[in-house]
């Protein structure tokens, strides 16, 4: 069934079909859509979940830690600050091998207040052991949720499904809305090998020592390795039942490209049509779409740059002292490579500034006209 | 009051408290209380530590570790995940310290119990960060030492009111509980589980290491404190319903209590006095609302 419907929606109906049993959430703009209406969808029957309003986004994640912990499906949404508040227990789900499945809507961090989209509060949570998939679409994003699951309960970690504010989470696109059949075949009822139970108890996240504590952080990271193919697996097996196949990255137009923008989020669509220009035009420019940051798809990444002149890469965030994210983490993955691309870390959009399509156009113009980026970090539309 | 007490031991014996703790003593009798369909978490505190490092476990029922303020919050996912596998009965139990309930995990618990989350919350109160090393928490009470509150400085504020504030959220079951009391302890442990909705137990918990007594003296400590009045055993239901559920057999003076703990020893008679009037002022209101619930007062 297709439907009109915003981004926060898009994910809100990607939890109903997941079949998620405990929902916790504390609202938070530009991200409390997806949590009103889940919270109707319990209320109203159409959802088989206990709703769990608490008082602090702390205490979201402790809920859904717990609940999951017990052996249910948990979902909940946040964004920015709410994120910020939850880093402690993020650390839990994610060290407590836990697969609850988030949505962060990126919004700026404060001060001073704004609402408006930025990924610095998602990017923020990088080291927490969360995986991270951004959205371009409200498509994808529903999308997103069912493999989330399926994702997480064969890693045993989480996923963070990221979204842009308002971009996507308020902007309406005509989404498909799986049958719930179809999508029950997909994903089966989440039935945990290791749980609370009464009738088999064990301790869980008790003192480690250092004799331990180093093995667990082992297995955690050698499941994220996993977790790349399993995100490929799954989204091919996605492609297969619901006819849209998704991978770790895509790429867009690069096969014999020069120029590379690597994008994420909503950007990526903007540049699309930017990438079409200037083919129409006749330049070898091409995308990359990161859609899988946590893991960081290293191969993925290395493969689709290989052979590239120039790569630039736009970053809607800031490492303050270091620079863009995503373009130290590409920068990361091409150390070694055979043959380097020269890479353009470019800033643009914070705090939801418009990026628009002659914003990519003058990233493409300085990407084409210089040898080699003149600073760091090139800031583009700064009023310095 | 009799209290038939089960045979069966949930909590075992090699759990790495201190000598003389109170802590596994009030945990043993609430799980004797609970029986085996229990889910029991702790959060940050002495009892991350008793319940044994990995992989060991001090007790026989699910156990989950957890971040200190998240006493409420974790308990209300646990319950509503168990419910959600059709595990309805099972009892959640969650076990913290007088930081984790009164300072840092007072708005995740005030959270849960104001939604009236059916789990039970256990304070075991040993009146500051022991764990960390003895120091002041809005536990402790007026004119004790602790590490941040020198003898030079002790502290100069009240004991939070903890019973006060959770009976404000007119839940169906407060109570108080200390480890000298085991029958009256586990008789609220098992009311509180046969009731649905939020139930707080304030356990006074002695501390030998941060109280500086004797770990010999921990259950007559207890005993003390209810006898002093310093520590009365009651419960609230509704918020409105008091009951005192042990009487002194004689109004001791608070001083005997206070004269076995270092903690309390650079005290001048003046500032033992002031602990007195407040213990008696204290204690007559709880005799007032007591009586005002409809509770024959004893002669």
């Amino acid at each position: 069934m297709e439907k009109v419907i915003m981004g926060n929606h898009a994910v809100s109906y990607g939890v109903q079909l997941a079949r998620a049993q405990v929902i916790a959430a504390y609202p938070i703009t530009p991200q409390t859509q997806i949590v009103e209406i889940l919270s109707e969808f319990c209320a109203d029957g159409r959802l088989d979940a206990k709703f769990i309003k608490v008082e602090s986004e702390h205490s979201v994640m402790a809920a859904v830690v717990g609940a999951s912990m017990a052996g249910a499906r948990a979902f909940t949404a946040t964004s920015s600050h709410g994120l910020a508040l939850m880093h402690e227990v993020l650390h839990w789900a994610a060290g407590g091998r836990l697969p609850i499945v988030m949505a962060n809507v990126n919004r700026a961090m404060g001060p001073g207040w704004n609402v408006w989209t930025e990924q610095t509060d998602s990017l923020a949570q990088r080291d927490t052991g969360w995986m991270q998939f951004y959205c371009e679409t409200n498509q994808e994003a529903l999308d997103t949720v069912i493999q989330a699951f399926k994702i997480a309960e064969a890693v045993l970690l989480p996923v963070m499904i990221v979204l842009d504010a308002f971009v996507l989470s308020h902007t309406m696109e005509p989404v498909d809305i799986p049958d719930q059949a179809v999508v029950d075949g997909f994903l089966p009822l989440y039935e945990p090998e290791f749980k609370l139970d009464p009738g088999d108890p064990h301790a869980f996240y008790g003192l480690v020592t250092p004799d331990h504590y180093m093995e667990l952080r082992y297995k955690m990271h050698q499941a994220m390795r996993d977790a790349v193919q399993a995100t490929q697996r799954i989204g091919a097996q996605f492609g297969d039942v619901f006819g849209r196949p998704y991978d770790v990255v895509e790429k867009y137009r690069i096969e014999d490209a020069d120029i590379v923008l690597v994008t994420s989020g909503s950007i990526t669509s903007t540049a699309r049509v930017v990438v079409d220009a200037w083919r129409a035009n006749g330049h070898k420019v091409g995308l990359l779409k990161m859609r899988l940051f946590r893991p960081f798809p290293f191969e993925a990444v290395r493969e689709a740059l290989a052979g590239t002149r120039k790569v630039a890469v736009i970053d809607r965030n800031i490492s303050q002292g270091h620079g863009g994210i995503f373009a130290a983490e590409v920068k990361s993955a091409l150390y070694g490579a055979s043959q380097q691309p020269v890479l353009f870390p470019f800033i643009i959009g914070l705090g939801g500034r418009d990026v628009t399509p002659e914003s990519i156009h003058s990233i493409l113009n300085h990407t084409q006209s210089h040898d080699m980026p003149a600073e760091e970090s090139i800031w583009m539309e700064v009023k310095k | 009051m009799s209290y038939d007490v089960p045979d069966q031991e949930l909590m075992t014996p090699g759990h790495v408290a201190c000598p003389g703790c109170g802590a596994p003593m009030a945990v043993r009798y609430a799980l004797k209380a609970l029986g085996e369909d229990t889910v029991l978490i702790v959060v940050a505190s002495c009892w991350s530590i008793i319940a044994g490092p990995f992989p060991y476990s001090a007790v026989k029922v699910p156990l989950l570790h957890s971040l200190f303020a998240t006493g409420g919050s974790v308990a209300s996912g646990v319950k509503a995940g168990l419910e959600a596998r059709g595990l309805t009965d099972t009892t959640v139990m969650t076990l913290a310290g007088d930081g984790g309930t009164f300072d840092i995990g007072i708005q995740a618990l005030s959270a849960a119990v104001e939604r009236n989350e059916d789990f039970i919350y256990v304070c075991y109160d040993n009146e500051a960060y022991m764990n960390t090393g003895i120091q002041r928490s809005s536990a402790t009470p007026w004119g004790a030492w602790t590490t941040t509150t020198p003898v030079a400085h002790p502290k100069s504020q009240p004991k939070k009111d903890m019973v006060a504030i959770m009976a404000a959220h007119r839940i169906p079951y407060t109570a108080t509980a200390t480890v000298a009391y085991p029958e009256d302890l586990m008789r609220k442990v098992k009311k509180a589980k046969d009731i649905r909705g939020s139930k707080f137990l304030h356990v006074l918990s002695p501390c030998p290491s941060g109280w500086k007594s004797e770990p010999g003296q921990t259950v007559y400590l207890s005993r003390l404190a209810v006898e002093t009045c310093v520590f009365p055993l009651y419960e609230v239901e509704h918020g409105e319903e008091y009951r005192i559920t042990v009487w002194p057999r004689q109004k001791e003076p608070a001083e005997k209590y206070l004269r076995l703990q270092g903690r309390f020893a650079h005290l001048e008679p003046q500032e033992i006095r002031r602990i007195q009037d407040n213990v008696d002022r204290e204690w007559d209101k709880l005799v007032v609302k007591a009586r005002a619930s409809g509770q024959m007062i004893p002669q």
